[in-house]
């Protein structure tokens, strides 16, 4: 009987025939809707900011040098590849590509910034419309983000004086 | 440098420990996925093994987390050198979507030296497979930092010495640049 069923496992084995994928001699296509690393274009980016205010990792920092320059920062770290940004980028200046090869030694090599001037209101140095009042008491005006420390600022936490938490510390031995 | 060391030295078959310090599970199937017979990666001699003390290369999928970071700490120690140290998934690269909660420490690199990143959410068992040829030098990575400046600025300002008077109307010059 154990020998018969050892023949039967033999026999769905050679129907099953070879099944492993040619991945690292030949091309390994990804499905069509399959959400890659998103790739930023610097021509079309306006600076709206509404990635770094919707992503969920918080993986997209601003800072504003001064009040025409702004510096917007992806540091592809813990992106989850949600795909949020490029949804909602109203000039779609991103775009989720099929890149998925993105492994490398050093984690800065995912990084991508763009500089882009901002234009003005003539009137009041900057408008912004935000969605709902919420919105513009969270993220009023200029943004500070902390780009030597990769870190996100809350705007109102640091007017208030509290923004600065400093790093969790644990004891390894 | 590094890559002919590690062809000297991992010239043969790596056995991989496997090392989840707090993920959600999603990258550890994944990597469970590579070593199935559609991405068989036992044909290169890479081989799962259980514990730290026989391994060469350590997979990092997790954030480091309060309770963990210190295992984490103890296997690293554990294996002999020369040693390798993968970071998959985009916990163990930066610190996941929760990288600021309270018991997360963040990426695994605060912890335990790490020597290749792979990023992903979770990454394709293809991507892992790049990762491995990638460290040991078979192919050349793929992504470089990238940086745009804008050097001119796109809308002409609007000064008051570019009003000109024209037929008795006064209009700004620079009408066709705005």
């Amino acid at each position: 009987m154990l020998k018969l069923s050892k023949l039967k496992e033999a026999i769905i084995c050679l129907k099953a025939g070879k099944v492993t994928l040619p991945y690292p001699a030949g091309p390994a296509p990804v499905p069509s809707g399959f959400r890659g690393r998103p790739v930023f274009d610097p021509d079309l980016c306006i600076g709206c900011g509404g990635c770094a205010n919707n992503c969920p990792a918080r993986e997209i920092l601003i800072s504003d040098v001064c009040q025409e320059i702004r510096i917007i920062r992806y540091s592809g770290q813990r992106c989850t590849y949600c795909g949020r940004c490029a949804d909602l980028c109203p000039e779609k200046a991103i775009t989720i590509s099929h890149e998925f090869e993105t492994a490398t030694n050093s984690i800065e090599d995912l990084r991508q910034e763009i500089e882009v001037f901002m234009g003005t209101c003539q009137r009041c140095g900057r408008c912004f419309k935000n969605e709902n009042p919420l919105n513009d008491l969270i993220l009023k005006g200029y943004r500070a983000d902390d780009l030597a420390a990769n870190r996100w600022v809350h705007t109102s936490r640091s007017f208030l004086g509290e923004g600065d938490f400093g790093d969790l510390k644990i004891e390894l031995d | 440098m590094l890559n002919g060391l590690l062809s000297k030295a991992f010239k043969k078959s790596i056995w991989v420990y496997h090392a989840n310090s707090g993920g959600c599970n999603g990258c550890d199937i994944e990597v469970l996925n590579v070593l199935t017979p559609y991405y068989d990666v036992e044909r290169f001699g890479i081989k799962l093994v259980g514990s730290p003390r026989h391994a060469d290369v350590m997979l990092c999928q997790g954030p480091a987390s309060r309770p963990t970071a210190k295992a984490l700490r103890r296997a690293y120690e554990a294996m002999p050198a020369p040693k390798l140290v993968f970071a998959i998934g985009s916990c163990a690269c930066g610190g996941g979507i929760w990288y600021d909660t309270y018991n997360v420490i963040g990426s695994i690199d605060k912890i335990i030296p790490v020597d290749f990143y792979i990023p992903g959410c979770p990454p394709r068992p293809e991507a892992i497979v790049f990762g491995v040829a990638v460290a040991l030098g078979v192919v050349d990575k793929k992504v470089a930092p990238v940086r745009f400046k804008q050097l001119e600025f796109p809308i002409a300002r609007y000064h008051p010495q570019d009003l000109v008077e024209e037929d008795g109307m006064l209009v700004y010059s620079k009408m066709d640049h705005i």
